[in-house]
């Protein structure tokens, strides 16, 4: 062991060298040149540790789309779409609708079984329908098609969350898909996550509907109709609800642009309608005038104007008491889309950058001094050995940094205890190392064989030790969530350096040590 | 330099012959912290519970007693606050609200509406009920793993008279760190659950590097009396057992007194853990191995395989 071949060598310092390399960017230059690097340098290393929001500041928020939401929708619709086939086959049926986890009725004349079976049947692929020999029927969306439905709905939900987080004009945001139902949004370095969060979280349906005069709120209300509160309700002089038609006269759909502007000196949001909307529009207006529409959003009556004339152009603006940043929110919220199904915040850990700056700051701290408590330590016991323990200490530290950088692992306020951590434990090898030479000499042997016995002995019970360790490391890191995940990552990875470092560096320079001053004896 | 040499060359203390003192340390230990955790539990931190984290800046040193008064107005249940390490930090834990997480959002819009302007925010954690039950089960998930895993890696690389030891001195850790998160009611969050996790690594790491000199020492002393061979291999590891701690101490205390204020707890629970995972390997670990039966005797087919395996590397 301790005549250490040729190809070894080269390959120690080359593994050293290409951690100073990658890991160089981090120390060489700020965050900003390093970005405007990415852009410019092709194959130069540029690449610098990526900082969790724990460090960076930032918002992370997981969300729950409900999903059960549109199923409910979808059976509901379903049910209408069953009510008319019956009506045009002229099937007869009674208790006809949405049973939560199925859509049922009763056929009038179960001997229509098979009529009934066939006009469902063409409704829609991936039905599921079971009839009964005394006519009762079950329909349910097969296991396929609600899987299918779903997957669509999350793609749909990330889609609009992204355009939504897009037009707030945020880089670098992550916003993926967890689990069956969930979005997990991590946005760095945000100067209002209130704002964010009130953006995503509105689901942004917009409909424009009659207001029925007929009927007082409060009052008795027909089927067709329902009362909406208004948004603003409570400011005098307004109502607090109003009666709309159930029927929607153009949706939110038919926007092709929205945005924030000013009329009469008072925040409004002007749009327009594609052109199907438009003509829907213009008749629906035409046909109207001198009476009342409402313009909703998610249930609440935003305003609900007079018609005072038909509106043809397609376009039009909606003014409520907004304030300009409301009136910004409404116009953004319309441009990117409604969400397929309202969501919910689930959890959510924001962290200020002015928080995330200290903790950097602690964290290099507590690295550095942990780093000169432990050289101190190792100097003060070993010597002239200790010190090179603290050599191979910093190559740790160096190709930890490059892995970090290469890998893109993100780099959390735990993770950074887990340097820590790795800087107190990495020594143990050489410890170990050591005092296996230390035995060897007291049993006699002289100073090569004696690092010769101590290297090799002192190798199976690092291994040993070590992959211990790892095993809960890895275990933290497949079950750890956020921050977790990030100490399981640099503990994982400074084990693994570590062994290189303490067992191959440290070698290498102890070789070179005993061959340049053939000592007799050794200082240990 | 080189102070290593001070140190007496062959240590011999008594370990063995001690193993009493020890067990009714341990049993002690193990049963205080049963206890404790019993009879007051665990402080747990808005990860596990569930509920609202803030941690938030005032412009001059804070008045707990007024701010305390404004937030408990707001009827959104139990408010504790508690200085953060400045003067002008102070940590907001709000209780879990009744009702969906819905309801938890409207009682964050209630306290910083409350808290008002000029105060920053540093942090805002929200956990809803959900979260909360579903982080519980993958942290007991994770920890049972970890130790199963452990225990069977130690199975396969030595004999399971060795898991059996290392497994029990391992547990003992695990509850001793529980048992001193419920006594300091330090919170115990995700990180001090990652604490718990990383001591259980540290302590096998340190009971395994023992026990290698355990096996080798059954080959080499073969006449001798297995308490013996027990007593000389701690002695022989013990300056490497002591000097391991300590670096890993020192760094631990570098994080625990400038790491900053939020990973206090979690360094609290490292270095509490090396101190204990490393008395359990020496104290606890080995002397167990009295107990049971090892195989000894030359003809063993393992170890004539393990001393060619030895000799060839």
């Amino acid at each position: 062991m301790v005549h250490l071949p040729r190809w070894q060598v080269i390959l120690i310092l080359l593994v050293v060298l290409l951690g100073v390399i990658y890991a160089s960017p981090n120390l060489l230059f700020s965050r900003d040149q390093a970005d405007q690097m990415a852009e410019s340098a092709g194959w130069v290393p540029h690449q610098q540790i990526s900082l969790g929001l724990d460090l960076r500041g930032g918002v992370y928020l997981l969300s729950e789309v409900d999903l059960d939401y549109v199923f409910a929708e979808d059976r509901e619709n379903l049910a209408e779409d069953i009510r008319r086939e019956f009506t045009r086959d002229s099937i007869g049926y009674s208790d006809l609708g949405d049973l939560g986890d199925s859509v049922g009725a009763t056929l009038a004349d179960p001997a229509d079984a098979d009529k009934a079976r066939d006009a469902i049947a063409g409704l829609s692929q991936g039905l599921q329908i079971d009839i009964d020999d005394s006519g009762v029927i079950r329909v349910t969306f097969s296991e396929a098609e609600t899987r299918t439905r779903a997957n669509q709905i999350m793609a749909q939900a990330i889609e609009v969350v992204r355009r939504r987080i897009d037009e707030l004009g945020t880089r670098e945001a992550s916003i993926q898909r967890h689990g069956d139902d969930r979005i997990l949004i991590q946005v760095p370095g945000l100067d209002d996550p209130q704002r964010l969060k009130e953006i995503i979280g509105k689901t942004a349906v917009l409909t424009f509907r009659f207001v029925n005069e007929n009927v007082r709120p409060g009052g008795p209300i027909p089927p067709s109709s329902e009362e909406l509160p208004a948004a603003d309700s409570g400011r005098s002089g307004l109502p607090g609800s109003y009666v709309v038609s159930k029927r929607v006269m153009v949706s939110g759909d038919s926007l092709t642009s929205a945005s924030a502007t000013f009329d009469q000196g008072r925040p409004v949001v002007s749009f327009a309608f594609d052109a199907q909307g438009a003509k829907r529009f213009g008749d629906a207006t035409r046909d109207n005038v001198g009476k009342l529409f409402a313009i909703i959003l998610d249930d609440q009556v935003i305003s609900a104007p007079v018609i005072n004339e038909p509106i043809l152009g397609g376009r039009g603006i909606i003014s409520g008491s907004f304030t300009t940043q409301e009136a910004q929110d409404l116009a953004l919220l319309l441009r990117a889309g409604a969400l397929p199904a309202p969501i919910t915040y689930l959890e959510e850990r924001t962290v200020g950058p002015g928080l995330g700056a200290d903790s950097i700051l602690a964290g290099e701290i507590a690295s550095v001094l942990g780093l000169i408590f432990v050289v101190v330590f190792m100097v003060g016991a070993y010597g002239l050995f200790g010190a090179l323990a603290s050599v191979a200490l910093f190559v740790n530290l160096i190709l930890l940094m490059a892995a970090l950088s290469v890998l893109q692992a993100t780099l959390t306020l735990p993770g950074i205890a887990g340097i820590v951590l790795t800087i107190g434990m990495a020594v143990d090898a050489n410890v170990l190392i050591f005092e296996r030479i230390r035995e060897e000499m007291r049993a006699g042997r002289g100073p090569v064989t004696a690092v010769d016995a101590g290297y090799r002995r002192a190798m199976k019970t690092i291994f040993d030790s070590n992959l211990t360790t790892l095993i809960a490391a890895l275990l933290l890191f497949q079950f750890g969530s956020g921050p977790i995940k990030g100490f399981a990552v640099t503990l994982s990875l400074g084990l693994i350096t570590s062994m290189f470092s303490a067992i191959m560096v440290t070698r290498l320079l102890v070789v070179a040590w005993l061959r340049s001053r053939r000592p007799q004896a050794l200082a240990l | 330099m080189a102070l290593i040499r001070k140190l007496p060359v062959e240590l011999n203390f008594g370990f063995i012959h001690r193993r009493g003192l020890f067990f009714i340390f341990s049993a002690a230990l193990f049963l205080g912290s049963i206890g404790l955790f019993l009879t007051q539990g665990l402080n747990f931190g808005v990860d596990f519970r569930g509920g609202i984290l803030m941690e938030v800046r005032t412009p001059q040193p804070a008045d707990l007693g007024e701010l305390r008064g404004r937030l408990n107005a707001l009827g959104v249940g139990e408010v504790s606050l508690q200085q953060f390490g400045e003067p002008t930090d102070v940590l907001i834990n709000i209780a879990k609200q009744e009702g969906d997480e819905q309801q938890q959002i409207l009682a964050i819009e209630a306290v910083k509406d409350a808290l008002g302007s000029g105060i920053e925010i540093r942090r805002q954690e929200f956990v809803g009920p959900k979260i909360g039950d579903e982080l519980k089960e993958a942290g007991l998930l994770a920890t049972v793993l970890a130790l199963l895993g452990i225990g069977v890696y130690i199975w396969l690389r030595f004999e399971w008279q060795f898991g059996v030891a290392a497994l029990i001195a391992l547990v003992h850790d695990v509850v001793a760190t529980i048992g001193f998160y419920s006594l300091t009611q330090i919170e115990f969050n995700l990180a001090t659950l990652a604490a718990v996790l990383t001591i259980a690594g540290y302590s096998i790491n340190d009971t395994v590097v023992i026990f290698d000199r355990v096996r080798e020492s059954l080959r080499r002393y073969k006449k001798l009396p297995l308490p013996e061979v027990l007593n000389r291999s701690i002695n022989m590891t013990l300056s490497r057992t002591i000097l391991t701690s300590l670096t890993t101490l020192l760094a631990l205390f570098a994080l625990f007194f400038f790491g900053g204020e939020v990973i206090r707890g979690f360094s609290a629970g490292l270095i509490w853990g090396v101190a204990i995972g490393t008395y359990s390997s020496v104290g606890l670990a080995v002397p167990l191995l009295t107990f049971i039966k090892l195989r000894r005797g030359g003809a063993d087919e393992e170890d004539t395989e393990a001393e060619t395996a030895e000799a060839s590397s």
